[in-house]
């Protein structure tokens, strides 16, 4: 919590506009209600920028990194699969192609701001059944065939976005934001229309902790616990989609959030996802938000995509998740 | 008391249990026996109410087991399976106390204070020295004795064990089925065991049941059951049935072709 404090702070007040840090913080307290009566002598530029870009950005990097985050945490707890994610699963990617069929078609009036995660969220499920589908033997659902499976379907549906993307007018810079994922040019909209998400499924999550601790010792213990099974992988599996399909929708795929941050919590705390599921979101809101300072700023002005500078630290801790697997068959992780 | 009336059902397509009808009574000790592939555990598992068969019905207490909320049907019935518990993070406490979950509001709050409860099983298992050690920490049998422990902290009327012994060395074998047999009488549970040990079974059951091309073929007190004829129907072996020296119980002494 004082480390996502810390990490706020920080992240507001570098940026590529030259504002100095006591500027940043001048203008935010100046924005106080009960502080707005004083005089001013910043310029409506500044203001502008530390405002209406800057803080909703920083903001929205935490929201989106708690959402992908939690998304993780559920998805490994259910399907009791260390590597299981968001993105390794394919599912983000399933997400990315409702929301940028819709963009590139100019459907969004349909249902509001709610179309696109909406959408997303239904092209998010058909995705997981489709990983699930591919990866069931006589019922069982193999760790590394599913990870193989979600892999095969989201470079698919990758190509599918890239072949969207192109038939559209305006090209490099979208494939580039649906594809790596950026957080650049968002606002305060994007993140009223991430809230409603993160309000549904973080406390569902979080309900569902025990049952997913019972979960660990697999799906027959747990229900001669008294757990009900199918229900709560269902709800699990659709709080997690959800949460997958609202952060796509405002910022593209950011791979391998689901995967790194549940792990090191996990290396932290312990096995017990009642400590897992509410410090996830927190360390995902903070790895989302250094990873997003770290795009805007280490090549000033120019940008590089958040999903980048994610997989650039995500994958190659991936790779050592299935190492340690590898050394340790047969045991989970 | 459980019953099971006219169970029909099959496993992957290959039918198992063809009219299965038997009973068990409060307050007795119950072993299933009989050879591979006969559906002892298939009969288990349809016990314990998490799978429906295709035909006939499983009765708790005169109404239907699937009828329980899951719940609430924990609160009265725990397994012990076969597989055992996998080596996971938790310590030995944490995963004994998760046998209190069926006892929990929706918050994980529990009405009365269970620490005592959870107390007693590590001591009856003799776990209290390995209470705070992660279970991947353990071997086999240690895991075994926590998953019982945990059965314990569950505070069940009845258990159903689908062959508890088999991954167990002789001493942990005996030890396991004592730990069961005392906590059996002074509770007056029921326990229903499947066992490959005819034996075992023998020793420590009031009454056999035993199964063959998928019904019952005989049950009743382990005199009664456990008789040349019968094991050379089901088995399809010649064996030799004598007195146990101290119990009084059959023991089964198998017979090599060979030296007829």
């Amino acid at each position: 919590m004082l480390l996502l404090a810390v990490s706020i702070v920080v992240s507001l007040s570098i940026g590529s506009a030259g504002i100095s840090v006591r500027d940043v913080w001048g203008i935010l307290i100046h924005q106080l209600p009960w502080l707005a009566d004083e005089p001013v002598d910043y310029s409506p530029g500044e203001v502008a920028i530390v405002t209406q870009v800057r803080l909703s950005r920083v903001l929205l990097a935490v929201l989106v990194g708690a959402c992908l985050a939690l998304a993780g945490t559920g998805f490994q707890g259910v399907l009791r699969n260390p590597l299981a994610d968001p993105y390794t699963l394919g599912v983000a990617s399933g997400c990315s192609v409702g929301a940028a069929f819709i963009i590139l078609f100019g459907l969004q009036a349909a249902l509001g701001m709610w179309t696109i995660p909406l959408v997303a969220f239904c092209t998010g499920t058909v995705t997981l059944l489709g990983v699930f589908w591919l990866s069931r033997n006589k019922g069982v659902m193999q760790i590394e065939t599913l990870i193989l499976s979600g892999v095969i379907i989201q470079s698919f549906l990758g190509a599918f976005v890239s072949f969207m993307v192109s038939m559209s007018e305006s090209v490099v810079n979208q494939i580039l934001f649906w594809l790596m994922g950026s957080l650049a040019m968002r606002s305060w909209d994007n993140m009223y229309m991430l809230m409603p998400f993160l309000a549904v499924g973080f406390p569902l999550l979080l309900v569902y902790g025990q049952s997913l601790n019972l979960f660990v010792l697999g799906e027959r213990h747990a229900a001669h616990l008294g757990i009900r099974v199918e229900r709560t992988k269902l709800i699990v599996l659709i709080s997690s989609t959800l949460l997958t399909a609202a952060a796509v929708s405002v910022s593209g795929v950011i791979g391998f959030v689901g995967l790194v941050v549940p792990h090191l919590i996990r290396l932290l705390v312990g096995p017990d996802y009642r400590l897992i599921t509410p410090l996830s979101a927190i360390g995902g809101g903070v790895f989302v938000l250094w990873a997003d300072t770290l795009a805007r700023n280490v090549l000033s002005p120019k940008e590089i995509p958040l999903g980048v500078v994610t997989a650039l630290i995500g994958a190659p801790f991936f790779a050592y998740l299935l190492h340690r697997r590898k050394l340790k068959q047969g045991g989970s992780l | 008391m459980i019953e099971a009336r006219g169970i029909v059902q099959s496993v992957e397509g290959r039918p198992v249990l063809n009219n299965l009808s038997c009973s068990f009574q409060k307050g007795r000790m119950y072993g299933i026996i009989g050879p591979n592939g006969v559906g002892k555990s298939t009969l288990l598992h349809l016990l314990s109410g998490v799978e429906q068969p295709k035909q006939g019905e499983v009765l708790l207490n005169g109404r239907s087991i699937y009828s329980f909320p899951r719940k609430q049907l924990a609160r009265q019935m725990a397994v012990l399976q076969q597989s055992g518990l996998p080596p996971v993070g938790f310590s030995v406490r944490e995963v004994v106390s998760m046998g209190r979950y069926p006892f929990q509001n929706w918050l994980g709050n529990e009405e009365h204070d269970s620490e005592t409860t959870i107390d007693e099983a590590l001591t009856a298992m003799g776990l209290r020295e390995l209470e705070h050690r992660k279970m991947d920490q353990l071997s086999g049998g240690e895991r075994q004795r926590v998953a019982l422990a945990k059965l314990m902290a569950q505070e069940p009327s009845i258990i159903l064990l689908d062959e508890p012994t088999t991954y167990l060395d002789i001493g942990f074998q005996v030890q396991l089925l004592d730990t069961v047999r005392a906590w059996q009488r002074e509770r007056k549970l029921t326990v229903i065991a499947v066992l490959h040990d005819l034996n075992l079974a023998s020793l420590y059951c009031d009454e056999l049941v035993v199964l063959h091309r998928g019904t019952v073929a005989a049950a009743g007190t382990p005199q009664a059951v456990l008789t040349s004829a019968l094991i050379e129907q089901v088995y399809e072996t010649v064996t030799a049935v004598i007195e146990h020296p101290l119990t009084g119980t059959p023991q089964i002494m198998l017979q090599p072709n060979s030296n007829k």
